[in-house]
């Protein structure tokens, strides 16, 4: 399937839910990422369920604290 | 109309010659306010620019002192006023750049005891802070009394910036952040480091917006999340929706009152 993730078209093999995306994107600690997924915005707790579908669009929203 | 002297005039002859500004939009500046929240890497750059440009009265909060680890971005700040208050350090260089501003300062932290008092006095709030407790703080304070906010973040070689004018479609911050991350799962500049210049850059963006929001003009970072990546040299507006569960900014929110979240212990 492909989806646009972060602005750029990636193909992914079968489907995937929002856990496993940030999985294979490497993002290790889902804590510091909100999901946007066709504009809206997951609940931390359906990242497990949600599956991303060919076609989807993507965001990841970094949490940045810094103003240092 | 407000009279102009001929210093004035000549002080802001590149504003009035813009169709967008004219001595009307430079009379609006003269007599608005902005709260910088933060006199550091964002809030420098970002006052600097706001009393150039001739905003009437800024507002400073921060509690910090200057160190000399401050001064390879916070550019208001110069190797003389390290111990000084940030604020009082800030206040000189602005005063002496342009006696048309009034600058007040806030020499202490904002809590859920202090903050909306504090924002009440002023027409556009800049989030310049270092920390989620703070940011959340700030959103949710601004949120509750309708003020407009610039709300930015930076660390390493990245940066986001958004505009939220609470009252209509804009989504706030907690559309996009429900909670804050816990304490410590998510590094602080101090921790993880930032190259100097992205607070330039992010904070002349706030700066940017508030001047915007100030003359009406043009259309203001809302409902859209702005990332700076430096590295790339990428920047990307990405869109943003009001969540209907917002915890603030909905129509029935669950938070009633300001919270005071706890900072994490290595961000102190």
């Amino acid at each position: 399937m492909k989806i646009t993730l972060n602005g750029n078209v990636v193909e992914f093999e079968g489907g995937l839910t929002v856990a496993e995306l940030l999985k294979k994107e490497d993002v290790d600690m889902p804590d510091m990422v909100s999901v946007e997924l066709n504009g809206e915005i997951l609940d931390r707790d359906s990242f497990g369920d949600q599956l991303v579908k060919d076609g989807d669009t993507v965001e990841f929203l970094y949490f940045m604290g810094g103003g240092c | 109309m407000m009279d102009f002297s001929n210093e004035q005039l000549q002080r802001y002859s590149r504003h009035i010659i813009l169709q967008d500004v004219g001595v009307e939009g430079q009379e609006k500046l003269l007599k608005s306010s902005v709260l910088i929240i933060g006199t550091g890497g964002l809030g420098t750059p970002a006052a600097q620019f706001l009393a150039a440009a001739g905003v009437g009265k800024v507002g400073l909060v921060d509690a910090d002192k200057v160190e000399l680890s401050n001064l390879q971005r916070q550019v208001l700040h110069h190797t003389t006023d390290v111990g000084k208050l940030k604020v009082e350090s800030a206040k000189e260089k602005i005063n002496s750049m342009n006696p048309d501003v009034e600058v007040k300062t806030y020499p202490y932290y904002l809590t859920s005891q202090n903050i909306k008092e504090v924002i009440r006095e002023y027409d556009f709030v800049i989030d310049g802070t270092d920390n989620f407790p703070a940011k959340f703080l700030i959103n949710d304070a601004c949120v509750i009394e309708g003020k407009p906010l610039s709300h930015a973040g930076i660390i390493k070689f990245g940066g986001q910036v958004t505009t939220i004018v609470p009252g209509g479609d804009t989504p706030c911050y907690r559309c996009m952040f429900p909670q804050p991350p816990k304490p410590g799962s998510v590094p602080s500049c101090k921790e993880a480091g930032v190259i100097g210049v992205m607070g330039g850059v992010v904070g002349t963006i706030q700066a940017t917006e508030a001047i915007k929001y100030i003359l009406d003009k043009g259309e203001l970072l809302t409902g859209k999340l702005l990332t700076y990546d430096a590295l790339k040299m990428e920047f990307r507006k990405i869109n943003l929706k009001k969540r209907d569960n917002c915890g603030i900014c909905s129509d029935d929110p669950e938070i009633k009152e300001l919270i005071d979240y706890e900072q994490g212990a290595c961000e102190l």
